[in-house]
């Protein structure tokens, strides 16, 4: 196998770029997706609309039990045969991604909105504030502050975790890494490269993670 | 101007106020005092709605609290409150928490609501402090702030429920004298407090209470002097020993 050959590497490069454009969009589009669906989840499971909040909560603990390759199968396998045509890997991937992280984002949410003590919307409403304004005032800025670790954790979380479309032969950063470490008999630097910028991405987001956390604790 | 008349108030079927009735006249200052558990919280967080009820009824100025049709965010605007835990805005400084409600419900301009917050920092004794934190404010010094918050809205009336409960002893009296000023210059008042120095110094009346019920309503020296029922003399005598 010899030394690390750099010239080897540059060649590859492009095509390791373009798996990491999928994954980054992958991740992006399902911490988007999954962000607005969890928020309404978590709207509906904070409402005072008891069927709601139970659907809601059953949502959640029903994507919480399963295992997200399973649902990316689904999609994937399942669909297709009712549907009667075929979906794109991707798209079945990111349905899977949003209807997944929405349930994990769902309780993120409440818990950070639950975070704010109620005495806080008791005094916004006291001034005179309305429900409404007591929320986007008082109430979000502070739930905000107190799930943004937790929010870039989960999506960090799923940026590792759009590697699963493997699976369903999309061509993500770990598998363009896979195929031409195969195709060029280069497994051993195209998984130590793979595992390095891997690395390197999520530390990154970790340390980025934890100085806004500092910052912006109250 | 605060009639408060045969309030009930349950919790499911668990009744937590009783038949509640009282008066407050205009430039005067109310003591609400009892043993923990006595509802007392409960029965000034039912003047400005924050605590909905289901029999009796009070009216600030006229105006029904408990009436569907009620304004009750215009109603709030008028009526100052001060939390035991102080309540401040942890996100926002100092000033942007004294601007918020004026900004947003009163309509003010931002330079009108700065000045009138600088105004009253000025006389809490804070406005070296106007672009701090709360979070780096002692407990006095954050009650001072949200006692000026609540100033800030040119209230009617303001409601203090508990408001030295929170705080070490000797942050207590910097409360109680902003408190005292207050009282002294005809503000209406209702004070839940334990605080009896400060109601023999200027509460008109006292309103005991036991269990979600009014036992004695008396003005203040004949509240201390002689309290009718036991179960105030029995409360006195406990608070007042040492």
């Amino acid at each position: 196998m010899g030394g690390f050959d750099l010239a080897y590497l540059t060649a590859a490069l492009p095509l390791l770029w373009e798996g990491m454009q999928v994954t980054l969009l992958l991740t992006l589009f399902g911490v988007v997706g999954g962000l607005a669906l969890g928020a309404m989840l978590a709207v509906l499971r904070l409402s005072r609309a008891r069927l709601l909040a139970t659907a809601a909560a059953g949502y959640v603990t029903f994507f919480r039990s399963i295992p997200i390759l399973l649902g990316i199968f689904w999609f994937y396998f399942l669909v297709p045969i009712w549907l009667g045509h075929s979906i794109d890997g991707f798209y079945a991937a990111l349905v899977g991604f949003v209807l997944f992280e929405a349930a994990y984002f769902c309780e993120i949410i409440r818990a950070g909105i639950q975070s704010v003590r109620r005495g806080q919307i008791l005094a916004g409403l006291a001034s005179g504030l309305s429900y409404r304004q007591t929320m986007r005032a008082i109430v979000l800025p502070q739930a905000l502050r107190n799930m943004l670790p937790v929010l870039l954790t989960q999506s960090i979380n799923l940026f590792k975790g759009t590697s699963l479309v493997y699976i369903v032969g999309v061509r993500d950063f770990l598998t363009a890494a896979d195929v031409i470490g195969a195709r060029d008999n280069r497994i051993v630097e195209m998984y130590g490269i793979a595992a390095l910028v891997y690395f390197v991405i999520c530390f990154a987001a970790s340390l980025l993670a934890r100085r806004l956390q500092r910052r912006y604790a109250i | 101007m605060i009639e408060i008349e045969h309030l009930s108030k349950w919790y499911g079927d668990f009744r937590v106020l009783t038949d509640c009735t009282t008066t407050v006249a205009q430039g005067e200052v109310i003591v609400v005092c009892g043993p923990s558990g006595s509802r007392k919280s409960t029965l000034i967080k039912c003047v400005n709605g924050l605590e909905p009820f289901e029999e009796g009824r009070i009216a600030v100025e006229s105006i029904s609290v408990g009436d569907r049709k009620t304004d009750l965010p215009k109603l709030r605007a008028r009526i100052g409150m001060v939390f035991q835990n102080f309540e401040l805005y942890p996100h926002m400084s100092v000033t942007e928490n004294i601007c918020l409600a004026q900004i947003k419900v009163l309509k003010r301009g931002k330079a009108e609501a700065v000045a009138r917050a600088r105004a009253l920092l000025e006389r809490v004794g804070l406005i070296d402090h106007a672009e701090k934190y709360p979070g780096n404010l002692s407990g006095g010094q954050q009650q001072r702030v949200a006692i000026a918050r609540a100033l800030a809205m040119d209230p009617i009336a303001m409601l203090f429920d508990e408001p030295t409960s929170a705080l070490d002893p000797e942050m207590i009296n910097e409360v109680l004298d902003v408190m005292v000023g207050l009282a002294e210059e005809g503000m209406t008042m209702i004070v839940v407090t334990h605080e009896m120095g400060f109601a023999r110094k200027v509460a008109d009346r006292v309103v005991f209470m036991d269990e979600g019920r009014i036992v004695e309503d008396a003005p203040t020296d004949v509240f201390f002097a002689a309290p009718r029922s036991e179960r105030a003399r029995l409360f006195l005598s406990k608070i007042l020993q040492h």
